[in-house]
């Protein structure tokens, strides 16, 4: 059969999926070559810092011509479109090509962008790792919850209710690592909802997500006006966890600054994904979880009770997310802002559908979201002839490419979001 | 008819239970955050009584807010109590279309998210012919709308060919394109075009009075023909989806989109139309806000139309005119808000709360029945949505 088929000429969905994926980083990098390269502009020179504390020194800084540099980066990128092409042909995985198609022409952007700045790259870099830090908290709840069958639009909600508990507890008791503890909790809170509404009474998920976020905006909104605002001293004066260097490793040039030297809460994040990606394909757990989620009839045949294996495993998908939800008081500013995620939640809710419910793709998706959305602070700063609002664009406008060029039809888990009644077949 | 009697109890009770549920849960968290109550927890009687005055007081300001207050018949004039109500249905007005935009979309199975963005839109370009062009009252109206309708139709429209073309999920393009809505209005309201000539803050030039939509009832009262364009609406989508053959076809892909492609019915442009059609209402709705009671474009042009939109047309079951009766209640909590926060300091926040909590008993039928110990409610949701592999 698919012999005859690839005899007439049609290709299998993923194989159009790729092709469509490469069409897309053909334009993609013809449209750096022509914006960045063609279209005049002051060509000034780029300067790359890679220096941030006092780690070890590789090299200090890196200066190339504007020009040069956005049309080296540009050639390269179209050679890994090139390379990708190639790759499809013979059948591999165009993984590797797709990063550095990312990369260059991230590059390239950027030596056309940066004409005349200095651009702190460590800096760059590491600002980005900690906008992601909520995104993969977030992404890392959702692969939970939906991996066993039961939606998670909700994570906004549990990310916003363990930001405001951390904050508050840390406030009240001058204890900023209670923010640790109370926070997952207030992140249960939200999904012991969830999970009941879900699976005792069979609500509809993805609209059940969206009222309890608006549920926890409002109350946490309402609780803001209410008593963090007129009693700032004891509701809302919160301080940050103080950042822990790991000896040695924080002094690896480039990167020692970026991931070892932070937060209890990132290395928490290390962990988590460890601990995931690991249990989810390896574990009795993560068995389990898939097993409910793809296939809960069949789940149940071998003895797995599904409602439970699901009600727990949401609970816990909340104690990750509002876990996340702490780094916005306690792991960044201290106290709490009204709606301070600010859609974060969506984000990491787009970044688990870009990397396609598999726990390091989320990583890789929140990370480009993270890097998109400082590159663009940055910028502003530094300054560039686009509009910020349009660098804002950038990753809802990536996040839309990607889930309509490159990953085109996702496939959740079978089972997400199909309520299992036991003696009902699906 | 005894049947009759127990479909209206269905269609009523449970809403309306709903909503005293939401009420109670809501007066327990504004009892309980007061400064004045919690204090007196030693005493249970007092603790009661300040509760229930706590509450009492806010919920009384919420009424006076939204529907009537005898402090405003100053002149004599009984009508002039009534100010809050069409406080409340100048509310309403864009905030039915946006929910009949959200609820069209549900019965054609599709998660509309982004009426927000198409509300946006809608206001962008109901507000550039408003005060770019100088033409006769009527006819300039209907341009505006008309302007408004086409600009949100093809960027909801959008969203449908890319999920009939690439399978992208609507739910997450709509969010997206939320946030790209957004900030293009931020750009657009600092660029030469829209730029309120003399002034540098993000102010778009004011509408020409030629556009302006009428006030229904005397120019003291703020309700106005936007009121007629959304109920004129609400009727229309019910003829369309209970009375023609599109609505048919669009409630096929709702209910079982394998079936109907089987039936011949073309998926693809059904959901590409029901998008486009559902853009359209949005930024009707945004046309409404800005021609009759904006009277110009602003960054906060759409407010939280767009989100409090998907709440309301839950309410209403995804049904044209339940989505009338739950826009005309949800303008009310959101006008007696406002007085509740000016007159009691209650916080208006608590409007979402009691807006998430009667979506969220609502849908959860089993819940309410076991609450209030009835039978006869029929459980199951007229509302569904399709999970992500849908």
């Amino acid at each position: 059969m698919s012999e005859r088929e690839r005899e007439v000429g049609s290709l299998s969905a993923p194989e159009r999926r790729r092709r469509r994926g490469i069409a897309t980083m053909f334009f993609l990098g013809l449209g750096a070559l022509l914006a960045f390269v063609i279209i005049p502009k002051q060509n000034e020179t780029v300067t790359f810092g890679f220096v941030m504390d006092k780690e070890w020194v590789a090299f200090h800084e890196w200066s190339v011509s504007s020009k040069t540099g956005s049309l080296g980066f540009a050639i390269v990128a179209l050679l890994a479109a090139l390379l990708a092409y190639l790759q499809f042909r013979a059948r591999k995985t165009i993984r590797l090509a797709s990063a550095l198609f990312s990369f260059t022409f991230f590059m390239s952007f950027l030596c056309w962008a940066a004409s005349g700045k200095f651009i702190p790259f460590t800096g760059l870099l590491q600002g980005g790792l900690l906008l992601s830090i909520p995104l993969i908290f977030g992404a890392m709840a959702g692969i939970i919850s939906e991996r066993s069958g039961v939606i998670n639009i909700a994570i906004e909600g549990q990310l916003l209710a363990g930001a405001f508990a951390s904050g508050v507890l840390a406030s009240l008791t001058h204890r900023n690592w209670l923010g640790l503890i109370i926070a997952p909790l207030a992140g249960v809170l939200v999904s012991l909802l969830l999970a009941t509404f879900a699976i005792r009474f069979a609500v509809d998920q993805v609209i059940l997500g969206f009222v309890l976020n608006v549920l926890v905006i409002g109350i946490t909104g309402f609780l803001y006006q209410r008593l963090l605002i007129p009693y700032q001293s004891t509701w809302n004066s919160g301080s940050t966890l103080n950042p822990i260097r790991i000896p040695i490793l924080w002094k690896i040039p480039l990167l020692g600054p970026i991931l070892f030297n932070q937060s209890i809460i990132v290395y928490l994040m290390y962990a988590l994904v460890a601990l995931i990606t690991v249990g989810l394909f390896r574990s009795k757990w993560g068995l389990r979880m898939r097993a409910v989620g793809e296939h809960p009839t069949a789940a149940e045949s071998v003895g797995i009770n599904v409602n439970k294996v699901r009600f727990r495993n949401v609970l816990l998908a909340g104690a990750i997310a509002g876990l996340g939800g702490a780094y916005f008081t306690i792991g960044a500013v201290g106290t709490f802002g009204k709606q301070m995620t600010a859609g974060q939640g969506f984000i990491a809710l787009a970044a688990l559908i870009f990397g396609r419910w598999s726990p390091l793709g989320a990583v890789a998706a929140a990370l480009i979201f993270g890097f998109a959305n400082n590159l663009q602070s940055v910028l502003s700063i530094t300054g560039t002839p686009i509009p910020s609002e349009f660098m804002l664009m950038v990753p809802y406008i990536a996040t839309i490419i990607a889930v309509s060029g490159f990953v085109g039809r996702v496939r959740a888990p079978a089972a997400d979001g199909v309520p299992y009644k036991r003696g009902e077949s699906h | 008819m005894a049947h009759r009697g127990s479909a209206v109890v269905q269609k009523v009770a449970l809403p309306a239970l709903a909503f005293l549920l939401a009420l109670l849960s809501g007066g327990i968290l504004i009892a309980l955050s007061d400064p004045l109550v919690l204090p007196l927890i030693g005493s249970p009687w007092k603790f009661v009584k300040a509760a229930f005055r706590s509450a009492g007081k806010a919920y009384l300001a919420l009424f006076q807010g939204s529907f009537f207050d005898t402090n405003l018949m100053t002149h004599g004039s009984f009508i002039s109590g009534f100010y809050p109500f069409s406080e409340t249905l100048v509310i309403a007005a864009p905030l039915i279309l946006a929910g009949l935009s959200v609820a069209l979309a549900f019965r054609a199975g599709l998660f509309n998210i982004g009426a927000q963005g198409q509300f946006i839109f809608g206001a962008i370009g109901a507000s550039y012919i408003g005060f770019k062009f100088e033409l006769p009252p009527v006819l300039h109206v209907l341009f505006a709308i008309l302007g408004a309708i086409l600009l949100s139709a093809i960027w909801g429209g959008l969203v449908g060919l890319l999920k009939a073309r690439t399978g992208a999920h609507e739910v997450i393009v709509t969010i997206m394109l939320n946030y790209v809505a957004a900030y293009f209005l931020l750009w657009l309201l600092k660029t030469e075009l829209f730029l309120r000539p003399g002034r540098l803050d993000p102010l778009a030039p004011p509408i020409n009075q030629s556009a302006h939509l009428p006030h229904l009832l005397g120019k003291d009262l703020r309700v106005n023909a936007g009121l007629l364009i959304a109920l004129g609406a609400a009727f229309f989508l019910w003829w369309l989806l209970n009375r023609s053959t599109w609505g048919f076809r669009f409630r096929a892909v709702g209910a079982n989109a394998a079936a109907a492609r089987t039936a011949g019915i073309s998926v693809p442009f059904v959901t590409t139309a029901v998008m486009a059609i559902a853009g359209g209402l949005a930024g009707l709705g945004g046309a409404v806000q800005t021609l009759g009671t904006q009277y110009a474009l602003t960054t906060d042009a759409a407010g939280s139309f767009g989100f409090d939109a998907i709440t309301v047309a839950l309410l209403g079951r995804a049904n044209p005119i339940g989505t009338v009766f739950a826009a005309i209640l949800f303008g009310g909590l959101r006008a007696g808000g406002s007085t509740m926060q000016a007159n009691t300091q209650t916080p208006i926040d608590i409007v979402l709360v009691i807006q998430a909590l009667i979506v969220l008993f609502i849908s959860a039928p089993a819940l309410v029945k076991y609450i209030f110990r009835l039978r006869d409610i029929k459980t199951g949701s007229s509302v569904v949505s399709k999970g992500w592999n849908g």
